[in-house]
C-alpha cells in the first residue's frame, strides 16, 4: 500500500492522520519500536536516515542523530535491520541531501524500496533541485514527499503540491524541529492555504510535542508529525512500550470527539 | 570568472540546497545583490567605506629578502594591512550595506579564526545592527583573544558545542539560527560557499582584491605574475584574487591545508546549500577537516573552486601543518610580517616548489589575506616556547 492511499483511506474513515518519527539505528530494538508504534495507532512511520550535520534539527534529533551515528548506523545498515519487519503500517524515510547524492539518486531509491520504505522526505531539496530525485524515485516507486513552509508564497504553494507525492509536509513554523510549549498560528495558516489547493493529505509536523497541541495543530490539517517529543523518551531510555503509551495518548486525543 | 547560470552552478557546481523556508530570502538577496551591483548609487557607497572606512587600496609590495631566499620574485598583495587585519572585511562591508537597503536589523555570520567574526562585529558597529556570531567551541578556546574583540564591538558570540565544534559546525548553527529568523536576519556568509547568491556575491565583493592587484601588477612588472598563489578554506581570498587574472596567463594556485584538502581528497557532495567537493566517508556523511588553522578548518570548499579546478583553469595543491609553521616563520624574519596561518599556506607552497617546480626567475603574486597577531599565542605553544 503507498503513503498517499494509507492516508487517504485513513483520512476517508474519518481520523486524523498520525505519523510518528524514529532515528534509524537509535537502538538495538529500534525495529521493535516500528512495530509498536504502528500498533499503537499511527497511519505511518518516519524513519530517519541520520546524517552528521542535520541543519534542519533541534538538539533532540542531533542527539539521536549523533547517537545512531556514534553505534555504527549507515543507510545500509538501517535498510538491512528492516528486512522482514513488518510495522503494519507505510514507512517514510527522512534524512538530507548528500546521503542521497553520494549513493546515487537512483541506488538510494531502489534501496528504499528494496527495504520496504514507500516514501522520502528530504527537506534540504528544494522544489529547484528536486526533480532528479522525484524522477528516480518514482522509477523505484517510491514517493518523494515535498515540504512547505509558512513563508512559502502564494504562486510557489501549488507547483510543490502538485509535484508532492505521498502527502504534503507543511513545516508549522519558521525554525527547525524540537519540542515547543505551543503550536505556532502561522500552522494553522499555512494549512488552510496548503488544503485549498490541494486534495492531497497535508500534514503538519516541526514542534508538535503534547496531544493538544497534535489536536490544535490538526485543527486545519489532515495530521501532524511527532518527532522530537517521541525521540526524547526513547534518548531518556523509554523503550517501545513507552513510545507507543505516548504515541496511544496522541491518537486518543486526535480520535476524541 | 562569470555569472553562474540560473539555477546558481559554476559548470556542475553550485545550486541551491536549502530547506523550503529559506527560499524567499534567497530569492530576495539574490534580487537585493543584483540591483545592488549594477546600482552606481550603492557601488559608490560602498567603495567609499572601502576607501574611507577598510583602507583600500591595499598596497602590492615586492617581497625582496623573500624573493632573494626562493630564488622566485614575489609579490605581495598586503589584504592584512585592511581594517580589522584581513581580507573579510571587503565581503562584510558590502553585506552590511545590503542588509541596511533590505531593511534588516539584526546580522549573524559563522566564524572559524575569528576574522570574518571580527569582521562582521565591526560592520555590525559601524551601521548599527544586532549581531551573533557562531563559532565553534574548539575555536572560540583557541582563538579566544578574537571572542573578546567581537564582544568589544558589541557583538554576542555563541560557542557551537555540536559535532566537531569548529567551522562546520559554526555554519550548521548558523542556518538554524537564520531559519528561525530569516524575516529580520540577514546571514553574513564568509566565504564563497552557501546557496546561490552567495558564491558569486562574496565572489564580486572580493574581487577588489583581484582588480586591484591586476592594475598594481601592471605598473610594478608591466605585465602579470606568472603564478597567482591564495589560500583556500572556502576559498574567499583566492576567488577574489583569482577574479583579476582569469583572463590571462597566470596560473591560479589554490593552497589548502592537508588535511581539509576537499579538491584532491574529497567527492562531489552537498551541504550548507551547494553542491561542491567535499571530504566524506563512504556513505556520504560529512568528515572533520583537521588543520592548525581554524579558518581552514573546514571539510569542504566554495563551488567555483571545484569548477576551476574541473575545467583545469585552477590548481589546488595542500601543505603540511608543520610547512605552514615554517612559512609562519620564514615571512615573519625574512620580511618583518607575521602572516595569519591561513595565508602562510600560500607562503608555504611558494617556498617548497620555488626552483623545482616554479622555475626560477618566475614572478610569483601572493594573497596575503590577514594578518597573524591572532596566531601568535597558538604558534607560540606549538613551538614551545
Amino acid at each position: 500500500m503507498t503513503v498517499e492511499s494509507a492516508l487517504r483511506a485513513a483520512r476517508e474513515g474519518g481520523r486524523k492522520l498520525l505519523v510518528p518519527y524514529v532515528t534509524g539505528g537509535l537502538s538495538d530494538d529500534w525495529c521493535e519500536v516500528l512495530r509498536a508504534l504502528g500498533a499503537a495507532g499511527a497511519d505511518a512511520v518516519e524513519i530517519g536516515i541520520p546524517f552528521s550535520d542535520p541543519v534542519m534539527d533541534g538538539p533532540t534529533i542531533q542527539e539521536a542523530s549523533a547517537r545512531a551515528l556514534a553505534r555504527g548506523a549507515t543507510p545500509v545498515s538501517i535498510f538491512q535491520d528492516l528486512d522482514g519487519v513488518d510495522a503494519g503500517v507505510p514507512l517514510v524515510a527522512m534524512t538530507y541531501y548528500n546521503l542521497v547524492h553520494h549513493a546515487g539518486e537512483a541506488r538510494f531509491a531502489g534501496a528504499l524500496a528494496g527495504a520496504g520504505i514507500s516514501g522520502a522526505i528530504i527537506p534540504d531539496l528544494p522544489l529547484e533541485e528536486s526533480a532528479g530525485w522525484e524522477r528516480a524515485a518514482a522509477d523505484a516507486g517510491v514517493e518523494a514527499t515535498l515540504l512547505v513552509a509558512p513563508v512559502t508564497p502564494d504562486e510557489r504553494l501549488p507547483q510543490i503540491c502538485e509535484r508532492s507525492r505521498g502527502f504534503i509536509y507543511a513545516v508549522s513554523r519558521m525554525g527547525i524541529t524540537g519540542e515547543r510549549s505551543d503550536v505556532s498560528s502561522s500552522a494553522g495558516v499555512l494549512a488552510k492555504r496548503v488544503k485549498a489547493v490541494t486534495d492531497r493529505p497535508v500534514l503538519v509536523g516541526f514542534g508538535i510535542s503534547t496531544p493538544d497541541q497534535a489536536v490544535e495543530a490538526s485543527r486545519e490539517a489532515d495530521g501532524v508529525i511527532v518527532a522530537s517529543a517521541l525521540m526524547r523518551i526513547l534518548l531518556d531510555g523509554g523503550g517501545p512500550e513507552d513510545a507507543a503509551a505516548f504515541v496511544a495518548r496522541l491518537r486518543a486525543a486526535l480520535d476524541a470527539p | 570568472m562569470g555569472a553562474p547560470d540560473e539555477s546558481g552552478r559554476f559548470g556542475e557546481f553550485g545550486g541551491r540546497f536549502v530547506p523550503e523556508a529559506l527560499i524567499p530570502a534567497c530569492l530576495e538577496l539574490e534580487d537585493a545583490f543584483t540591483h545592488a551591483w549594477s546600482d552606481p548609487a550603492f557601488r559608490g557607497e560602498y567603495e567609499r567605506l572601502l576607501r574611507e572606512y577598510a583602507n583600500r587600496p591595499s598596497p602590492l609590495m615586492e617581497a625582496k629578502n623573500l624573493s632573494e631566499r626562493l630564488g622566485v620574485r614575489v609579490l605581495l598583495k598586503r589584504e592584512e594591512l585592511n581594517h580589522t587585519g584581513s581580507h573579510k572585511v571587503n565581503n562584510v562591508l558590502g553585506q552590511a550595506l545590503l542588509t541596511q537597503h533590505m531593511g534588516k536589523k539584526r546580522i549573524i555570520a559563522e566564524t572559524g579564526a575569528g576574522q570574518h567574526g571580527v569582521a562582521t562585529a565591526t560592520a555590525a558597529a559601524y551601521f548599527g545592527l544586532d549581531c551573533v556570531v557562531f563559532m565553534g567551541e574548539v575555536d572560540t578556546a583557541r582563538q579566544e583573544l578574537n571572542v573578546f574583540r567581537m564582544e568589544l564591538l558589541g557583538a554576542s558570540v555563541v560557542p557551537v558545542k555540536s559535532g566537531s565544534r569548529t567551522l562546520k559546525d559554526a555554519v550548521n548553527e548558523a542556518l538554524r539560527d537564520w531559519v528561525s529568523t530569516v524575516e529580520t536576519t540577514h546571514y553574513c556568509i564568509g566565504s564563497v560557499m552557501g546557496p546561490h547568491p552567495y558564491p558569486w556575491m562574496v565572489r564580486e565583493l572580493q574581487r577588489v582584491i583581484g582588480d586591484e592587484a591586476r592594475v598594481q601588477c601592471q605598473d610594478l612588472i608591466g605585465g602579470v605574475p606568472d603564478y597567482v598563489v591564495a589560500c583556500v578554506g572556502g576559498g574567499s581570498n583566492a576567488a577574489g584574487i583569482f577574479a583579476g587574472f582569469d583572463d590571462t596567463t597566470a596560473l591560479l594556485v589554490g593552497v589548502q591545508p592537508e588535511g581539509g584538502a576537499a579538491i584532491g581528497r574529497g567527492q562531489p557532495g552537498v551541504v550548507h546549500g551547494h553542491r561542491s567537493m567535499l571530504l566524506q566517508d563512504e556513505h556520504g556523511q560529512i568528515e572533520e577537516a583537521q588543520s592548525i588553522s581554524a579558518g581552514l578548518d573546514y571539510p569542504g570548499v566554495g563551488p567555483e573552486h571545484s569548477h576551476l579546478f574541473s575545467i583545469g583553469r585552477a590548481t589546488y595543491p595542500w601543505v603540511s601543518d608543520a610547512e605552514v609553521l615554517d612559512a609562519f616563520q620564514l615571512l615573519s624574519r625574512t620580511e618583518g610580517i607575521i602572516p595569519a596561518l591561513e595565508s602562510a599556506h600560500a607562503i608555504a607552497w611558494v617556498a617548497r616548489e620555488a626552483r623545482t617546480t616554479i622555475p626560477e626567475g618566475s614572478t610569483v603574486l601572493i594573497n596575503l589575506s590577514g594578518r597573524g597577531d591572532k596566531d601568535v599565542a597558538q604558534v607560540r605553544d606549538i613551538l614551545g616556547r
